[in-house]
């Protein structure tokens, strides 16, 4: 437990000097390639809470990344252009309100689609997910008002009072603040009384329900906490990036989401995480080298997989002798 | 209304095959009643219609005089309705403990909290240490369910089953795959827990059937042939011929 803290508390700290070192050595990229890769943590991490802890093999979790970053550029559009969304709802540029607005919403769309796809189980679960997942994608590049296929430009991030977000290092600060509070708030989560019940589902979803419990609608609870999830990463990487495109809720998106659990170890606090990491740099990295670059990360995946039963965090305990 | 359980008229087809057919029986408070009848007679049929797993086609189950006929199974539980598998269905990622807790933990509530610590819900452990100190599976509290031996997961769904503080308790072949001195065990850890909830035994160990049961229904082909005490029932031709008679000798 003491070494559980001990070990966050050291790795929080180095990701603080992330900015300082890339300055030092003059790698001013890093601390791009870090908070993204953070942000995709966080996006992970929520598709393992229902993936690993529940048991629902969700494979459209990218919809409601790409929500919760549409909703923070729909409204910095209206900010920028003076107009309304749907003519009532005013734009803004506070990201007090965008991140909150951008966490409901992918909220409701969580609640929407899991109300329909939970009904039902295993493969077609999949495919329905996915299927909802393309539904959001193509509504999206349809919505000229909202630059189609192109994409929202967010020409400037959301301000935070008394923080001067513009400077890439303070975005980087809030970005690893908001993955430190996720990453917490799961540990809490998976411990809580409701975690046990989801751990209990997973396991057996039939005697869960000989003990009276509706099995249900913990399933959408935990598919709606889980979309929030993915939505507070999507409305910051938009922040961070700058950006919101259709292609943050492609499906190719979902896979990597899925990826990254698993490559990280599924149903582990920090798995996705570590996933994220070592998934993204590796992409990073041999795309300047090759166009071809996803051959070795389907070798890298495969060798994981193959040789861990339960990806890299396995492979750290076996490394660290057993230890949690 | 003394009547914990009380079905009447249930029918149950499946195309052609009628599994149930008019089945009417009753459990009181207190009482052990069991359900025989030889393989495809209809009894797990009947046992997933009580449950909610099944829905019949007519006919009516009153769960301690409330029409529990169309509810769901999580309804039926909160009404006080308990049930073990046949095929034993247990949590196997967890400790027997954790089985247990959970258990607990459902019947308590506040399932949908997020913030809370189930590891710090002493009304919970509290419970679950009691349950187990009282238990012969008490020294195993600590081992991962898919460790255990046959006979003990058996024991567990007994007494995950009775932590839910049912008042009636469906019991689907609690002794199939015991040995001599497990089946023992059982029929004990039976006979003491027979004064907290009426049961409804369905099972094929015959000795165990007649060590337990007040009263006895036979079924076959969906059908209720005989009910009475024990010793009717073993009187009963009809009886002997239809199903006592191979296995009984």
């Amino acid at each position: 437990m003491k070494r559980e803290y001990l070990i966050l508390a050291t790795v929080f700290l180095l990701l603080a000097l992330v900015p300082f070192l890339a300055a030092a050595t003059g790698q001013t990229s890093w601390t791009r390639l870090v908070g993204q890769a953070l942000i995709y943590g966080m996006a992970a991490a929520s598709l393992n809470f229902i993936l690993g802890y529940g048991g629902m093999i969700s494979f459209g979790h990218a919809a409601f990344f790409g929500i919760g970053g549409y909703v923070v550029g729909i409204m910095y559009h209206h900010f920028d252009a003076g107009t309304s969304f749907l003519g009532v709802i005013p734009g803004t540029d506070q990201m007090l309100i965008t991140l909150p607005a951008a966490v409901l919403v992918a909220g409701l769309a969580a609640a929407l689609v899991g109300a329909m796809s939970l009904r039902t189980g295993g493969v077609q679960f999949i495919m329905i997910t996915l299927a909802f997942a393309q539904m959001f994608f193509f509504l999206f590049i349809s919505l000229k008002t909202y630059g189609g296929e192109d994409g929202i430009m967010v020409r400037r991030t959301n301000a935070l009072p008394g923080l001067d977000m513009r400077n890439r290092d303070t975005l980087y600060w809030v970005v690893l603040c908001f993955a430190a509070a996720y990453y917490l708030f799961l540990r809490r989560l998976v411990q809580s009384s409701f975690g046990q019940i989801i751990a209990g589902i997973r396991q057996n979803e039939r005697r869960m329900a000989s003990m009276g419990i509706s099995t249900f609608r913990y399933k959408l609870y935990a598919f709606i906490l889980s979309g929030m999830g993915a939505g507070l990463a999507g409305a910051l990487m938009v922040n961070f990036l700058r950006f919101a495109s259709p292609d943050m809720m492609h499906w190719t998106r979902s896979g990597e989401f899925m990826i990254m659990v698993i490559l990280g170890g599924v149903g582990t606090l920090a798995g996705p995480f570590i996933g994220a990491g070592v998934l993204f740099t590796v992409e990073t990295t041999l795309a300047r080298y090759t166009e071809h670059w996803m051959l070795p990360v389907g070798i890298l995946l495969l060798v994981v997989v193959l040789t861990s039963k339960g990806g890299l965090m396995a492979l750290i305990r076996k490394l660290t002798g057993g230890q949690k | 209304m003394n009547h914990v359980l009380e079905i009447a008229g249930l029918t149950k087809t499946f195309g052609g095959l009628t599994a149930t057919d008019n089945v009417s029986l009753t459990v009181n408070a207190g009482e052990i009643h069991a359900l025989i009848g030889p393989n495809g007679a209809g009894k797990s049929t009947l046992i997933n219609q009580i449950c909610g797993e099944l829905m019949p086609n007519a006919g009516h189950i009153h769960l301690a005089g409330r029409d529990i006929t169309r509810l769901p199974p999580a309804e039926r539980v909160a009404l006080g309705l308990g049930r073990t598998f046949q095929i034993t269905s247990l949590l196997d990622d967890m400790t027997v403990r954790e089985n247990l807790a959970l258990a607990v933990q459902a019947r308590e509530g506040g399932n949908f909290r997020i913030f809370d610590r189930a590891a710090n819900r002493a009304e919970v452990w509290d419970e679950v240490a009691e349950i187990l100190a009282a238990s012969a599976l008490g020294p195993r509290a600590g081992v991962t369910v898919a460790d255990l031996a046959h006979g003990e997961k058996k024991q567990l769904e007994l007494l995950m089953a009775l932590s839910q503080r049912p008042r009636l308790l469906l019991l689907d072949e609690p002794m199939a795959g015991l040995g001599h001195l497990e089946s023992q065990q059982m029929i004990d850890a039976l006979l003491a827990a027979r004064g907290d909830c009426a049961m409804l035994l369905v099972e094929h160990d015959m000795d165990a059937v007649f060590a337990l049961a007040d009263r006895v229904t036979v079924l076959v082909y969906g059908r209720v042939i005989a009910a009475g005490n024990a010793d009717e029932i073993r009187a009963n031709p009809a009886v002997r011929d239809a199903y006592l008679g191979e296995e009984d000798t």
